[in-house]
């Protein structure tokens, strides 16, 4: 170990060019709904906590979530980097970076270009991204205004502030031959499964989200997912305001459905049709613009146990990256 | 009280799964204060009650809705604890000293760009319709929509009005606003359908105090019109 190793540090990471959507992002905020206050964070929790534990921060220290291209990043320092979700076109100086791995970059320019796959990246950096906390949590709540830099996307030449963090010392980037697969959790054949409405109103409407490919629809974003296909029969309208969750599948009027994702309004009065179980609800945060997305019904049990599967693998992905980064 | 039986309205309580982490509790379906104070005595004594795997209690008109830490209860054991909550709601109802909240309002004019159109809607004047608007009690049935977006119930149910065919884009901060039975107040700039009649110069939302929401569900409120002068002075106000 050099000096420069043991000394902690902060520093600033400028942005060069914002991408078309990037932003702060933790494992959101609880607490806070009654107010009428999204949960947020980041679409993949497990990516993000993960890209977290390459770097040794914390599950929920504060990472950058990039949407279908991301940013242009000025190290102003050494930094030790990760990332995890959608493989972007990742280079430093020119040369090109992989995912999943813990990277030490000496200062200069971070470039992470469009996406080869999906639809969402996340970056973390040792210290963590030390924003400021906003009802308890560093999330950006774009709808809210608050939380982030400034409650919005980044801009060029916003900087983001990195928490304090062991100085390296490196003149070119350092790359190890280990890795873990940065879409583990994400096969992009299986269908998505919901636990259907049992409502009687809503049974047989429920039960036609199975029956037909759906295409996402451009207009999609982090509040929801939106859903073309042949219209299903939404039932009359006027239902009363009742509260809603990340994966709640709502119909509105025009019979096309909406998967709410983490920033979800907190009560909406649109049929509720059943919800996306919580395993699955990661992979439709890589959902692009007109993909095809198959639905498959299946019962609490298997919800449950597809959440502890998820659960456990998480756990020993971040078991493994532990033990690997012991004997660096 | 009969303290050894629960009461027949708890165990008409409905349950439905929300998420994987959340349960919908249901106590009617109509938009009702007396159901309502229910929905918020509940949500009171389930916040008293909070164990730590209690992460989110989100009243609503008829309903609630409970999110637990999935890792730390499973849901049948969560669903069984909310269960034995509502047969005793009652047999201990707390009851929430409810605030009374005066939201002073400028209203018609650049404040209120609806307040003309609607009064000629409703066949009345601008004056009587402010006075109508602003000589009632209203309850803070729940916010949602936005952070600190508050729906008021308690609207003289002549003062009802259809939502505006075409959204604005922009709505000002503190736009008091009237859509179908409903009032309620835009706490921040953004698009909205609902009848602009007048603005409070309050802060209905502010990350940066130890309440951020001005206003709580469960909470009455009562608007005071204001002129211009005194909308200036209280905007300026610290």
């Amino acid at each position: 170990m050099s000096a420069a190793d043991s000394l902690e540090t902060r520093c600033d990471i400028e942005v060069v060019a914002p991408g078309p959507l990037s932003h702060v992002q933790d494992l959101g905020r609880d607490g806070w709904r009654h107010l009428g206050i999204c949960r947020g964070g980041a679409l993949d929790p497990a990516c993000a906590a993960l890209a977290n534990a390459l770097v040794g921060n914390r599950d929920g220290d504060a990472v950058l979530e990039f949407t279908l291209q991301g940013p242009s990043l000025r190290l102003p320092r050494p930094l030790r980097i990760a990332l995890m979700g959608a493989l972007c076109e990742a280079r430093f100086e020119g040369q090109w970076l992989p995912p999943a791995r813990p990277i030490d970059l000496p200062a200069g320019v971070l470039s992470l270009g469009g996406m080869r796959s999906g639809v969402r990246g996340w970056l973390a950096v040792r210290g963590g991204l030390d924003t400021p906390c906003v009802l308890g949590s560093r999330s950006t709540d774009l709808r809210g205004g608050f939380g982030g830099i400034d409650g919005r996307a980044l801009r060029g030449g916003d900087l983001l502030p990195v928490g304090a963090h062991r100085a390296i010392d490196t003149s070119q980037p350092r790359i190890p031959g280990w890795w873990i697969d940065p879409e583990f959790n994400h096969d992009p054949h299986a269908p998505i499964r919901y636990l259907a409405s049992e409502a009687p109103a809503l049974r047989e409407i429920a039960a036609r989200l199975s029956q037909q490919a759906w295409r996402v629809n451009a207009a999609s974003n982090r509040q929801g997912l939106r859903l073309d296909g042949e219209a299903l029969q939404a039932p009359e309208a006027g239902a009363l305001s009742e509260p809603v969750a990340p994966g709640t599948i709502q119909l509105p009027a025009d019979g096309r459905p909406i998967v709410l994702l983490a920033d979800a309004q907190t009560v909406g009065g649109y049929a509720r049709l059943g919800h996306v179980i919580a395993a699955d609800l990661p992979r439709l945060a890589q959902a692009r613009p007109n993909a095809e997305l198959q639905f498959v019904r299946c019962d609490a049990a298997q919800a449950a146990a597809a959440a502890r599967k998820a659960r456990a693998e998480w756990a020993r992905l971040k078991l493994a990256i532990e033990a690997r980064l012991k004997r660096q | 009280m009969n303290a050894g039986r629960p009461a027949a309205s708890d165990a008409a309580i409905e349950f439905e799964t929300l998420a994987d982490d959340a349960w919908l509790l249901r106590l009617g379906r109509s938009i009702d204060d007396g159901l309502n104070a229910r929905v918020h005595a509940l949500a009171a004594r389930l916040r008293l009650q909070a164990p730590s795997w209690l992460r989110d209690v989100v009243p609503a008109y008829a309903s609630l809705a409970v999110f637990f830490d999935p890792f730390a209860i499973d849901a049948a054991a969560a669903r069984a604890w909310l269960r034995a909550q509502c047969e005793h709601a009652h047999a201990a109802a707390p009851s929430p000293a409810a605030r009374s909240i005066e939201i002073p309002v400028a209203y018609g004019g650049e404040f209120g760009p609806d307040l003309h159109d609607s009064a000629a809607e409703l066949g009345v004047s601008p004056q009587v319709l402010i006075a109508r608007h602003s000589e009632r009690d209203y309850t803070v049935a729940m916010i949602g929509f936005a952070p600190g977006f508050p729906y008021l119930s308690g609207l003289d149910p002549e003062l009802a009005l259809p939502r505006l065919a075409t959204p604005r884009t922009a709505v000002a901060a503190g736009s008091v606003a009237i859509g179908g039975a409903q009032t309620g107040i835009y706490p921040r700039p953004g698009p909205g359908g609902w009848r602009l009649l007048g603005r409070t110069p309050l802060r209905l939302f502010d990350t940066a105090r130890d309440a951020p929401s001005l206003l709580q569900p469960g909470d009455r409120v009562r608007f005071r019109p204001i002129d211009a002068q005194e909308f200036a002075r209280l905007q300026a106000a610290p």
